[in-house]
C-alpha cells in the first residue's frame, strides 16, 4: 500500500496537471452536496424587475430572462448533472463490467459475437441512439441515466473482455478454481477485483463523456425540464438570447460544463499514470 | 486493374457483412415503436373524439390487431420497398421529408470534416515533426480543450463573436438568407446548385450560412483528429524508409509529405469512421443552434411533438449512411494501402 501512494506521490510530482484536476473534481463533488445551500440568491426564484442583467457585484455571473441569477443556477446545476452522470456511469460499469468479465472468461463463440455487437454498437452514432431512446422510454431524468447508461455500456463491456481475457490462464485463477470456486465466484470475488483498478481510469474517462452526453440531451429538451437548473437546459434558455449580446447567460453555464469534463478528463488520464503503469504515454 | 477487382470484392464482402447489423437496428427500431406508449390508431383518428369503432377500423386498417411479429414482417416489407411510414406533423411521407431534407445535413457534415481534416492534418503533422515544441503544446491544449468543449456551447460562442460583435457572419438561422433567391435544384447542395448556374451572389450567401456551423463541427472532431495524425506520424518518421529516404537526398518536404504521410494516414482513415459517426450525433446539437433545415432537426422536431415515424426513419437513415462511409472509408483504405488489397 505505501509502495502505491509512494507511487502516487512520485506521478503527482512530475504532473502537477493532476493535482489540479483532483482538486476540480472534490471541488464539485463538494458543490454538488453543498451548493444549493451555498448560493447567494434562490436559484428558482424570478424577479422580473432585475432581468437579463449583465455580470456585476451583486450577480457575479449577471441574471436571466426572469431575473433569476445565474450564478445560483449554475451552482445549483451541479448536483443534478453530477447525479446523472453518475448513475449512468454506475449503472453501465456495473452491467458492462459484468458482462465483459463474463465473456473474456467463457470466451469462445459467444465472446465472439458479443465482440462484433460491440463493434458494431460502438461504431453507431451512439448520441442519435441515446435521443431514440429517450423517445421511446419517455421523456424523463431517470431515461436520460438509462440512455446515457447503454451507450458507455460496449466500452465497459470491451474493456472488461480485454482485461479478463489477459488473466484467465493465471496461476491464481486456477488457483481459486481448484480450491473449489464456482466460475461465478472466480469472476466476481477474483477477476473483477483484480480489473478494478483499471476500470477506474475507464470511469474517470467516462463521467465527462457522460456529463457531455447528458447536458447535450437536455440542450434539445429532452428529459429534465425547465425551470430546473441543469447546465444544458441553462445554455439552451440561454442560447434565444445570444444573438442581442447576453454572453453571460450561455458563457457561464457552458463553461461550467467544459471545466466539469475537463477535472475528469485529467483526473482520468492522471489515474491511469498511477494505477496502470503498462498504459504510461 | 486487380487492385480495383480487389476492392471491388472486398466491398462486396462489407456489404454483405454490414447487411446483418442494418435488419439488426431495423428490427431495433420496430421493438422501439412498440414499446412507445399511446396507440399510433388513436393519433390518426378524425379528431380526439372519434368512436371506439372508429379507432378500431383505423387500427384494422394499419395491421395493429395482428400479432406482434405478423407486424415485424409487414414492417421489414414496408421497408424494403421504401416506406417509411407518415409523419403526423408535416402531414408528408416521411422518406419524402427526409430526401429533401438530407442534403441540408450531409452539406453540412462534408464541409464540417474537410474542415477539420484541412486543420487537423497540418497541425497533427507540425506537432510531430517538433515534438515538445510550442506548437506541440499548443496543439495539445486545443486536442484536450477541444474534446471538453459541447458543440452546442462553442456554436453559440462562435455566434456571438462572429455574428453579434464581428457581424462577420449573417443571421445564424437557415441555410440561406431569405432576400437571395434559391438557385434551382440540382444536387440539393446549395454551394454546388449555386455553381453549377453559376449564381455567385448566392453561393456566397449560402457559404457565409455554412462556413460558421461547419467550424463549430470541425472544432468538435479536430482533436482525435488531430492527435490521431501527430501519433502516426511520430511512429512513421522514426521508421528506416524514412531514414533511407533522407539518405538518399530526397527533400524533407518530398520525405515528410509523400511518403511518410501515406503511410500515417491510415490509422487517419481507421477513426475517420468513428468520427463521422460521432459527427452525425453532433449533428442534431448543431442544426438544433443554426436552426439548419436538416434531418438531424426534422427528427428532434418530431421526437419533441411525439411523432414517431420520422425519428424511426432517421436512426435507419442514420444506419444506412453509417454502413456507407465504412464502406468508403474501406475502398480508401485500399488506395491508401496496396496492402490491403494484394492479401
Amino acid at each position: 500500500m505505501s509502495a502505491t501512494l509512494r507511487h502516487a506521490g512520485y506521478v503527482l510530482r512530475g504532473n502537477p496537471v493532476t493535482l489540479v484536476a483532483g482538486f476540480g473534481a472534490s471541488l464539485l463533488i463538494v458543490l454538488a452536496i453543498f451548493g444549493p445551500s451555498l448560493v447567494p440568491h434562490d436559484p428558482v426564484a424570478s424577479n422580473v424587475p432585475n432581468a437579463l442583467l449583465p455580470p456585476s457585484a451583486r450577480y457575479w455571473f449577471g441574471t436571466d430572462q426572469l431575473g433569476r441569477d445565474v450564478f445560483s443556477r449554475v451552482i445549483a446545476a451541479t448536483r443534478l448533472d453530477l447525479l446523472i452522470a453518475a448513475s449512468a456511469v454506475s449503472l453501465s460499469f456495473a452491467a458492462g463490467a459484468t458482462i465483459g468479465a463474463f465473456c473474456g472468461y467463457v470466451g469462445g463463440q459467444l465472446d465472439r459475437w458479443v465482440g462484433r455487437l460491440v463493434d458494431v454498437l460502438m461504431a453507431f452514432p451512439l448520441f442519435v441512439l441515446a435521443m431514440a431512446m429517450v423517445a421511446a422510454f419517455g421523456n424523463q431524468v431517470e431515461n436520460i441515466v438509462i440512455a446515457t447508461a447503454v451507450i458507455n455500456l460496449p466500452f465497459y463491456i470491451r474493456f472488461a473482455r480485454a482485461e479478463v481475457n489477459v488473466r484467465r490462464n493465471i496461476g491464481w485463477v486456477e488457483a481459486a478454481r481448484a480450491s473449489g470456486n464456482s466460475h461465478a465466484q472466480v469472476v466476481l470475488r477474483f477477476l473483477l477485483p483484480n480489473i478494478l483498478p483499471a476500470m477506474a481510469v475507464q470511469i474517470s474517462l467516462n463521467l465527462g463523456w457522460a456529463i457531455l452526453n447528458a447536458a447535450g440531451l437536455s440542450f434539445l429538451g429532452l428529459g429534465v425540464r425547465p425551470p430546473t437548473p441543469e447546465w444544458g437546459i441553462l445554455v439552451a434558455e440561454g442560447a434565444r438570447f445570444i444573438t442581442t449580446g447576453k454572453w453571460w447567460l450561455v458563457t457561464f453555464p457552458g463553461l461550467a460544463l467544459m471545466l466539469a469534463v475537463l477535472c475528469f478528463n485529467l483526473l482520468g488520464d492522471g489515474l491511469r499514470d498511477i494505477l496502470d503503469p503498462r498504459m504510461r504515454t | 486493374m486487380a487492385v480495383l477487382r480487389s476492392i471491388g470484392r472486398r466491398l462486396w464482402q462489407r456489404l454483405l457483412a454490414s447487411l446483418p447489423a442494418l435488419f439488426g437496428v431495423a428490427v431495433f427500431t420496430f421493438l422501439l415503436m412498440r414499446v412507445l406508449p399511446g396507440d399510433p390508431a388513436v393519433f390518426f383518428a378524425s379528431g380526439p373524439n372519434a368512436g371506439q369503432e372508429e379507432i378500431e377500423q383505423i387500427r384494422r386498417e394499419m395491421g395493429l390487431d395482428k400479432p406482434i411479429p405478423v407486424q415485424l414482417v409487414n414492417y421489414l416489407a414496408d421497408l424494403a420497398q421504401g416506406n417509411l411510414g407518415r409523419s403526423m406533423s408535416t402531414g408528408q411521407p416521411v422518406a419524402a421529408d427526409l430526401e429533401r431534407r438530407l442534403p441540408a445535413s450531409l452539406e453540412l457534415t462534408l464541409c464540417a470534416l474537410i474542415l477539420a481534416l484541412s486543420l487537423a492534418l497540418p497541425l497533427g503533422i507540425l506537432a510531430a515533426l517538433r515534438p515538445n515544441s510550442l506548437i506541440d503544446h499548443g496543439v495539445r491544449l486545443l486536442c484536450t480543450l477541444g474534446v471538453c468543449m459541447p458543440t452546442f456551447v462553442s456554436g453559440l460562442l462562435l455566434i456571438f463573436a462572429f455574428y453579434y460583435l464581428l457581424g462577420w457572419a449573417p443571421d445564424p438561422t437557415g441555410r440561406l438568407d431569405v432576400f437571395v433567391s434559391t438557385p434551382p435544384e440540382v444536387t440539393g447542395f446549395l454551394l454546388v446548385d449555386a455553381a453549377l448556374v453559376g449564381d455567385w451572389e448566392a453561393w456566397i450567401a449560402a457559404a457565409s450560412q455554412l462556413w460558421l456551423p461547419a467550424a463549430t463541427m470541425a472544432l468538435f472532431v479536430l482533436a482525435p483528429l488531430a492527435r490521431m495524425t501527430r501519433a502516426s506520424m511520430l511512429a512513421v518518421l522514426t521508421s528506416d524508409f524514412i531514414r533511407t529516404g533522407e539518405a538518399l537526398g530526397l527533400s524533407r518536404r518530398r520525405v515528410v509529405l509523400v511518403y511518410a504521410l501515406r503511410n500515417a494516414l491510415l490509422p487517419v482513415i481507421t477513426i475517420m469512421g468513428i468520427v463521422f459517426s460521432t459527427m452525425l450525433g453532433a449533428n442534431v446539437l448543431v442544426e438544433k443552434v443554426f436552426s439548419w433545415p436538416g434531418v438531424a432537426s426534422y427528427a428532434l422536431d418530431a421526437l419533441l411533438a411525439s411523432d414517431y415515424a420520422p425519428v424511426q426513419g432517421f436512426v435507419l437513415l442514420m444506419a444506412m449512411i453509417f454502413v456507407m462511409v465504412n464502406l468508403v472509408i474501406d475502398v480508401l483504405y485500399g488506395l491508401a494501402d496496396p496492402r490491403v488489397t494484394v492479401g
